[in-house]
């Protein structure tokens, strides 16, 4: 067997208002529009992968949020509707989407061997999160790739940025051996904001870009240090700053997934190529690629 | 229609193990019983309404509520999803939902009426439902938790609810959805080996137990900080649906408890807890947090310049720039004498007067209307904008500022609402208002029993609907 490999790994936000914006026949809602610089970036990082050949997203998304340890969609196919309960004016989509299981067992027995607290979600009744619909959909609209769906395990919540992320840096080592080992073609994606503080108060017409921008200074100065960091090739100072940010910019972050993904690059010292940043009712967001495939990225 | 009233309060766990596995353990299985048993006193009673604040449907846009008449899907948890499956099918009451919506509004609050196929009822109300209302006989309401909600807004939630449900003449059951401790074991266990995760969150679900059971659901309210920071994990704000369970019952600290049963789920806290309004004989009202009755907090977010006054999550008396309403005159500071008495928790005068005075015995009070102290906001909304265009208001919600800010001035001066002798009200429509404004005073001036004079007049200076001139007993000075 051709021993695996990650060809790219993408921070690839999941606010619902996205989809909304795009007018896709699967979400009922209608838009106007809005959100463009954010959609263009999505545009442009399907662009930068529309040439490269891979097997699956792997994909942890923290609007599955679990505390009894992390858990894998663990049946081959999802078909359902899903609502935002925070957006369902803007969110009511109907997806059919199909699960990796091959590759997401790999992943989940691996996380056990390392003594990681797992579980394989094999309920057929089962909705998946907007989330992941949500990233899914704006990263490959097509559906034409198998997924691997990780919780976001709540480890912040019941510890501190410092566990979750030992936590998930471990996750990351192991989904990285297992797709190494899996002698698949892999994008990794972190489904997560930057800054996320949201506003709470809704614009008539949600749509409304006059009245979209950061909530604070703050968030601002925080977004922008983590992109410079993206942009410069310094994920260990992410790391080292995730706690700080997560507090301080009460960062999405707190759901593990930055680290996960950082941890599954082996950190990487490249540059990560910013496709876009905008913010949604609030919220940083920004959309980043690590183009692993041209940093001669090989299994072990 | 006679007023409606709140029958009876339950606190209820969310996990779904007492719905999909009440015989794999004993303790999940007394819980089960307890739920039954709590089902059988609400269908024995006569009320006609199930009003559910559930944890596990968190919101950020304000508050939402279910309005779809007839929710129908299956639930799978998040966590639990080996236990199996929860096919749902309830009985909402849209009306009262909306009725509620436009409630939250009129007092500030922002709030959302929910009714689209498909929406993903939570599973803490799932639960509740199923359990305490398994034939769907009464009809129910759920509201979110808001993420962000402090107490003030909390507290303005319950009264808005509850004043739809003593204007429709509702016999209504309040039900928290929620655990205690909410710390659950981070790994699998089996059924058997369930426990209370720490000894510590034992020791302080117990102490909350006790106050329940005294009826004291007040002194848990203002324990809601606390036990948030030392028994609860991070993924709500604070242990919120105490204060609008306190809120639903009035602030009341001598209600009638009863724990039905306290066990372990997964580690976590869960009671099903009974709250009946029959006064207890023991403990008063002690409600020494500031008693809100309009949410004039975190608004107009989306415009960046009043970014500054949004950091600060904030009731009626912290932000003391902001001003809501601006259609009126210039304010004042108040004027200061050797016989003033003046207040920072009343509204600013507008002209050169003070609050109060003290002459001999007697305090003598500036005309006092329903402006909020700091904000400047009308609660029940001013009766014109800028232009002079008629607005929709509520002289219920005014009349209780007006008391309210006359018993802060009071209390500036040592003294309290019970000191108040003579009022003379005026009323700028006297054929809308009398009655609204009556009804209020009844429940709460006269209980005390000044001398009144009720004047109908044709202006105020601020866009108020009422205002009232007091006369009060002074405290004796030390």
């Amino acid at each position: 067997m051709s021993k695996g490999e990650i060809v790219a790994g993408c921070l690839a936000p999941h606010p619902p208002h996205l989809v909304y914006a795009e007018n896709p026949p699967q979400n009922e809602p209608i838009a106007e529009g809005g959100w463009e610089q954010l959609r263009w970036g999505y545009e442009r990082l399907r662009e930068s992968l529309a040439g490269v050949d891979y097997d699956a997203i792997v994909l942890l998304s923290p609007h599955w949020q679990t505390y009894v340890g992390t858990h894998f969609l663990g049946l081959p196919k999802f078909k359902n509707l899903s609502v935002d309960p925070v957006f369902p004016n803007l969110f009511r989509y109907h997806y059919d989407l199909d699960i990796d299981v091959e590759l997401t067992q790999q992943i989940h027995d691996r996380a056990a061997e390392a003594g990681l607290a797992v579980k394989m979600m094999e309920n057929p009744d089962f909705r998946v999160d907007y989330g992941t619909i949500t990233t899914g959909h704006m990263f490959n609209p097509a559906w034409d790739k198998p997924l691997v769906v990780i919780s976001s395990n709540r480890s912040r919540d019941y510890y501190s940025v410092e566990v979750m992320q030992e936590m998930m840096i471990e996750l990351g080592r192991v989904t990285r051996e297992a797709i190494l080992a899996s002698g698949k073609k892999v994008v990794v994606i972190a489904s997560n904001s930057l800054s996320h503080r949201h506003f709470t108060t809704e614009s008539a017409i949600p749509e409304d870009m006059s009245k979209e921008h950061i909530t604070s200074h703050a968030m601002h100065l925080w977004d922008m240090r983590m992109i410079e960091y993206f942009r410069t090739g310094q994920a260990q100072r992410i790391l080292d700053e995730m706690p700080e940010f997560t507090e301080q910019a009460i960062a999405e972050s707190d759901g593990g997934g930055l680290s996960w993904l950082l941890s599954t690059l082996d950190v990487p010292t490249y540059p990560g190529i910013l496709h876009g940043y905008g913010t949604i009712i609030g919220t940083g967001n920004a959309i980043v690629e690590w183009p692993v495939r041209d940093h001669k990225e090989v299994s072990e | 229609m006679s007023d409606g009233e709140l029958i009876g309060s339950y606190i209820v766990p969310v996990h779904p193990h007492t719905v999909l596995a009440p015989e794999q353990n004993e303790g999940w299985g007394r819980l089960r019983a307890a739920y039954d048993a709590a089902a059988q006193r609400i269908k024995d009673s006569e009320a006609d309404l199930l009003i559910i604040y559930s944890t596990t449907w968190p919101s950020i846009i304000g508050h939402q509520i279910i309005a779809d008449p007839n929710p129908e899907w299956v639930m799978v948890d998040h966590d639990f999803h080996d236990l199996g499956s929860i096919p749902y099918s309830f009985n909402i009451d849209e009306k009262f939902a909306h009725a509620w919506n436009e409630s939250n509004e009129k007092r500030g609050l922002k709030s959302r009426t929910v009714a689209y196929h498909g929406f993903p009822i939570d599973v803490g109300s799932v639960v509740a439902l199923k359990l305490l209302n398994p034939e769907n006989a009464i009809p129910a309401v759920i509201v979110s938790s808001n993420v962000y909600a402090n107490r003030a807004e909390t507290t303005v939630l319950a009264k808005a609810c509850m004043d739809v449900v003593k204007a429709t003449g509702r016999k209504a059951i309040a039900i928290t959805a929620m655990s205690l401790s909410n710390r659950m074991f981070t790994k699998s266990i089996e059924p058997k080996d369930d426990r209370i995760h720490s000894l510590k969150d034992d020791e302080w679900n117990r102490k909350i137990l006790e106050l329940l059971g005294e009826g004291r659901l007040e002194d848990v309210g203002q324990l809601s900080r606390t036990i948030h920071r030392q028994i609860r994990v991070n993924k709500v704000v604070a242990f919120k649906p105490m204060w609008w369970l306190s809120g639903m019952n009035n602030n009341r600290n001598n209600l009638t408890g009863e724990v039905l049963a306290y066990e372990a789920l997964h580690g976590a806290g869960g009671a099903v807890v009974h709250l009946d309004p029959t006064p207890s004989g023991a403990g008063d009202i002690e409600y020494d947090e500031d008693d809100v009755e309009y949410f004039a907090g975190e608004r107009n977010v989306l415009d960046s310049e009043q970014m500054e006054t949004q950091e600060s999550e904030s009731s009626s008396l912290e932000t003391p720039t902001e001003e809501v309403h601006e259609n009126g005159p210039a304010l004042w500071e108040p004027t200061e004498s050797e016989d003033s008495v003046n207040s920072e928790a009343a509204p600013k005068p507008v002209g050169a007067y003070p609050h109060a005075r003290r002459v001999g015995d007697l305090l003598y009070l500036s005309g006092v209307g329903p402006r909020q102290p700091g904000t400047n906001a009308i609660p029940g909304g001013p009766i014109h904008d800028e232009s002079g265009k008629a607005l929709d208001y509520d002289i219920k919600a005014q009349t209780h500022a007006v008391i309210n800010n006359i018993s802060r001035i009071l209390e500036e001066a040592g003294g309290s609402i019970n000191d108040v002798l003579d009022v003379t009200s005026f009323l700028v429509d006297m054929d809308r208002d009398f009655q609204g404004y009556n009804e209020v005073w009844a429940e709460t001036l006269g209980q005390v029993g000044p001398t009144r004079t009720t004047l109908a007049i044709r202006a105020l200076p601020t866009p108020i609907a009422v205002e009232m001139k007091v006369i009060a007993k002074a405290p004796q000075k030390e």
